[in-house]
C-alpha cells in the first residue's frame, strides 16, 4: 500500500434489514486529498461516511486508518470528524460553546480554548456572532458553525455529508470556493459527499462515482468526464449521447448506420460497446458535409450556447453549439475521431444516453427538486 | 375584521364561562376565607398559624415531598433514557405499563398497598412461609414516601420520556464525534437538552406529593402528619374552613414561588449562560 494512504476500505460491505447497501468496497484515500463521494441519493454515500466516522460498522472487510484497522474503534477515538447532513448544532449552547464543545471534553485550558475558538470563526466569517443561540442563524451560518466546530479539534480527515444541500444557489457557490480554501490552507483530507456532480467536478481532486451501492468509477474530475467507464457514469456526469455500437477493428466503430474512425483500440472484433459523444464536441456542418444528417425537433438558448435537440433515424441526440438552428430544419453533424468514446457493455448500457423523451418542461419541473437527479 | 375578532370571542366564551365557574372562583373563595375570622371579619391570624403552629408539619412535608421526588427522578430518568432509545414495539408497551396504574382509582390503589404492606399482609405472609423474620413496613415513614413514588412515578416518567424522544439523534452522533464517551454525551448534551422535561416532572411529582393527605394516612397510619392531612382536617372534623383556607393558600404560594424559582434557574441554563 502507499505510503501516505490515510483511510483505505478494504473489501467493505454493509446491509441493512437483509438488503445490501454497499457492496464490496475497496476506497484508498491519500492524506491532503478532497475526496468526493458522488452518486444518486440512495446509492449509499452517507452510509460510507458513517462507516469511516465510526457510526457503523462494517458486515464484512475492514476500515484501515493510517495502516491500522479501526473497524471496533469508536468515534470518539477516531481522528476524523464529521459535519453532519443537517448540521446536528447543539441548540443548548451559544456560537462560542458549540465549536469550543470538542475542546471543553479534551480539558484543554481555557485561554487555549479561546484562542482556538476566535480563530476558527475568524476563518469561517462569523468573527463576533460568539454570544448568539444557533437558532437565531440562519442555514449558511450554521453551516460555518458545524464547519469551525469540527475543525476546532483539529481532524486529520473531515467528513462532509451534504454540507450544502440545504442552502440556495449563489451561497452554494461561495461555499465551495470557501471550503476549497479551507481545506488547501489546512492541508488536512476532506471527504465530501454530494449528488450534485457540477460541485463535485469543480472541488475535488478525487472523484468517487456511486450507484447501488457499488463504486462505479474512481479517478480525476478530468478523466472522469472523459474516459466514464460505463453508460451511468458517462450521464450522471455531464450530458452525453450514448449510442449502440459495434467495434469493426482497433480505431473503427459503426454506430447510427456510420462508419466512425475513433482513437480507441483494444476490443475484440466486432465486439458491441457503447459509444459516448459529448453534446459539446457535436459540430453542425451543411447536410451535404455531415457525416450524419437529422432534423432539429427542440431548441433551448442556454445563453452561452443553444441547445438543440436533433432527430437522426430515431435516435435523439443532444447537440451544444453557438450556431442557431430553427426547429424543422434539416442539419448535418461533424464528429472528430478524438470526441468519440468507446465503453464496454454493462448492465447500465440501454438505460442513459437517449433524450427522445427530453423536453424543457420536464427539465424545469425537475430543477429545484434537488433528490430528483435519480431518474 | 371586526367581525373575526368578535366570533373569536364567541368561541371562547364557553372556556370563559368556564375558567371563571371553576377555577377562578374557588380561588377567591379561597382567598376570602383565608383572610377572614369566623366572625366575618379580616384578620392574618389564620395566615400566621402556618408560620406558628404548623411550621414543623410543612417542613416535614417538604422533605417528603423533596425525597420523593428526587426518588422519582433517580428511577425515571435512566428508564426514560433506556424507553426513549428502545424499539418502537417496546417504547408503545412500556407507555402502556406505565400508564395503566393510572386507570385505576388512586384510592383503591393507596388501599391495596395497605394490605400488601401490613405486618400480616402479602409480603410477611411470605416472608414467614419462607422462615425469615417479618418486617414492619406500615405505619412508617417509608411507606409513606414508597407510596407517593409509586403513585407519582408516572408523571416523572411521561414528560421526560417524551422530551427524550424528542432530541435529535444526531446531536448525539456529533457529541461522540467530538470525542464524547457514551456518559459525557449524556451528561453535556442529553441532561441540557432535557431539562424542561426535568421541570415539568418535578412540578408534577412534587406538588401532588408535598399536598397530599391520602397517602400519609393510609400507609403512615396517622403516626405523623403532614401539611395535607392537616388542612384536610380543618374541612372534614373541626370544620374551621378559614383556617384550612389560609394554610391552602400560602401552601399554594410557597409551591407558585419555588417553581417559579425553578423554572427562571432552567432557562438561565439553557441559555449556555450557566455552564453544565
Ligand atoms: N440505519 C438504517 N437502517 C435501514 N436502512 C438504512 C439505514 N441507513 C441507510 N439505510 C438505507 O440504505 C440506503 C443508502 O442510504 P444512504 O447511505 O443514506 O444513501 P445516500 O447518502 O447515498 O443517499 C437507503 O436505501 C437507506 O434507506
Ligand atoms: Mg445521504
Amino acid at each position: 500500500m502507499e505510503k501516505n494512504v490515510i483511510i483505505d476500505l478494504r473489501n467493505v460491505s454493509k446491509s441493512f434489514d437483509g438488503e445490501t447497501i454497499l457492496d464490496n468496497i475497496n476506497l484508498s484515500i491519500r492524506d491532503g486529498e478532497f475526496v468526493t463521494l458522488l452518486g444518486p441519493s440512495g446509492c449509499g454515500k452517507t452510509t460510507t461516511l458513517r462507516l469511516i466516522g465510526g457510526f457503523l460498522q462494517p458486515d464484512s472487510g475492514d476500515i484501515v486508518f493510517q495502516g491500522k484497522v479501526i473497524n471496533d474503534v469508536p468515534p470518539y477515538k477516531r481522528q476524523v470528524n464529521t459535519i453532519f447532513q443537517r448540521y446536528a448544532l447543539f441548540s443548548h449552547l451559544n456560537v462560542y460553546e458549540n465549536v469550543a464543545f470538542g475542546l471543553r471534553v479534551r480539558k484543554c485550558p481555557e485561554k487555549e480554548i479561546k484562542k482556538t475558538v476566535d480563530e476558527m470563526l475568524e476563518m469561517v466569517n462569523l468573527k463576533g456572532f460568539g454570544k448568539r443561540r444557533t437558532e437565531s442563524l440562519s442555514g449558511g451560518q450554521q453551516q460555518r458553525v458545524a464547519i469551525a466546530r469540527a475543525l476546532a479539534v483539529k481532524p486529520k480527515v473531515l467528513l462532509l455529508d451534504e454540507p450544502l444541500g440545504a442552502l440556495d444557489l449563489k451561497l452554494r457557490k461561495d461555499m465551495q470556493t470557501e471550503l476549497k480554501k479551507i481545506q488547501q490552507e489546512l492541508g488536512i483530507t476532506f471527504i465530501y459527499v454530494t449528488h450534485d456532480q457540477e460541485e463535485a467536478l469543480s472541488m475535488s481532486d478525487t472523484i468517487v462515482v456511486m450507484d447501488s451501492g457499488k463504486i462505479q468509477q474512481m479517478g480525476r474530475s478530468e478523466d472522469i468526464y472523459n474516459e466514464p467507464k460505463n453508460a451511468f457514469v458517462a450521464d450522471f456526469i455531464g450530458e452525453s449521447n450514448i449510442l449502440d455500437g459495434m467495434m469493426r477493428s482497433d480505431f473503427y466503430v459503426d454506430f447510427s448506420g456510420k462508419r466512425f474512425k475513433c482513437v480507441d483500440k483494444g476490443f475484440a472484433p466486432n465486439e458491441a460497446v457503447d459509444v459516448v459523444v459529448r453534446p459539446e464536441d457535436v459540430d453542425f456542418v451543411p447536410v451535404e458535409e455531415g457525416m450524419l444528417t437529422g432534423e432539429v425537433t427542440l431548441v433551448t438558448f442556454k445563453g452561452v450556447h443553444y441547445e438543440t435537440i436533433v432527430d437522426i433515424g430515431g435516435f435523439k441526440w443532444m447537440v451544444q453549439t453557438t450556431d442557431y438552428h430553427p426547429v424543422g430544419s434539416k442539419v448535418g453533424l461533424k464528429i472528430e475521431p478524438d470526441e468519440i468514446h468507446i465503453m464496454p457493455k454493462s448492465e447500465y448500457s440501454g438505460l442513459y444516453g437517449d433524450y427522445s423523451s427530453f423536453s424543457e418542461e420536464f427539465d424545469e419541473l425537475s430543477e429545484p427538486e434537488e433528490d430528483e437527479e435519480d431518474e | 375584521m371586526k367581525n373575526r375578532v368578535f366570533s373569536a370571542k364567541a368561541a371562547s366564551a364557553p372556556y370563559v364561562v368556564w375558567s371563571v365557574l371553576f377555577v377562578i372562583a374557588p380561588l377567591v373563595f379561597v382567598a376570602y376565607y383565608a383572610f377572614t375570622g369566623s366572625d366575618g371579619g379580616f384578620t392574618l391570624v389564620n395566615i400566621s398559624k402556618f408560620f406558628s403552629a404548623y411550621f414543623d408539619t410543612f417542613i416535614r412535608s417538604l422533605w417528603y415531598g423533596v425525597l420523593s421526588t428526587i426518588i422519582c427522578l433517580i428511577i425515571a430518568y435512566p428508564f426514560a433514557y433506556w424507553l426513549a432509545h428502545s424499539g418502537a414495539s417496546v417504547q408503545r408497551t412500556c407507555v402502556m405499563l406505565v400508564m395503566l396504574p393510572m386507570w385505576m382509582n388512586f384510592l383503591i390503589r393507596t388501599y391495596a398497598w395497605m394490605n400488601i404492606l401490613q405486618d400480616t399482609g402479602i409480603i410477611n405472609a411470605a416472608l414467614s412461609k419462607l422462615g425469615f423474620d417479618t418486617v414492619h413496613m406500615i405505619n412508617t415513614g417509608g411507606a409513606v414516601i414508597f407510596g407517593m413514588v409509586y403513585n407519582f412515578l408516572p408523571y416523572m416518567i411521561l414528560p421526560l420520556y417524551s422530551i427524550m424522544t424528542k432530541i435529535d439523534p444526531s446531536m448525539l452522533d456529533a457529541a461522540s464525534d467530538l470525542g464524547c464517551s457514551k456518559l459525557q454525551s449524556i451528561i453535556k448534551v442529553v441532561l441540557p437538552q432535557s431539562v424542561p422535561g426535568i421541570v415539568s416532572g418535578i412540578t408534577m411529582v412534587f406538588v401532588p406529593s408535598v399536598s397530599t393527605f391520602y397517602i400519609s394516612q393510609k400507609l403512615g397510619g396517622g403516626s405523623f402528619d403532614l401539611i395535607g392531612d392537616v388542612i384536610e382536617r380543618q374541612f372534614t372534623l373541626s370544620y374551621n374552613y378559614n383556617l384550612g383556607a389560609a394554610l391552602s393558600l400560602v401552601l399554594m404560594v410557597l409551591i407558585l414561588v419555588s417553581m417559579f424559582f425553578m423554572r427562571r434557574f432552567s432557562d438561565a441554563d439553557s441559555d449556555g449562560e450557566v455552564l453544565m
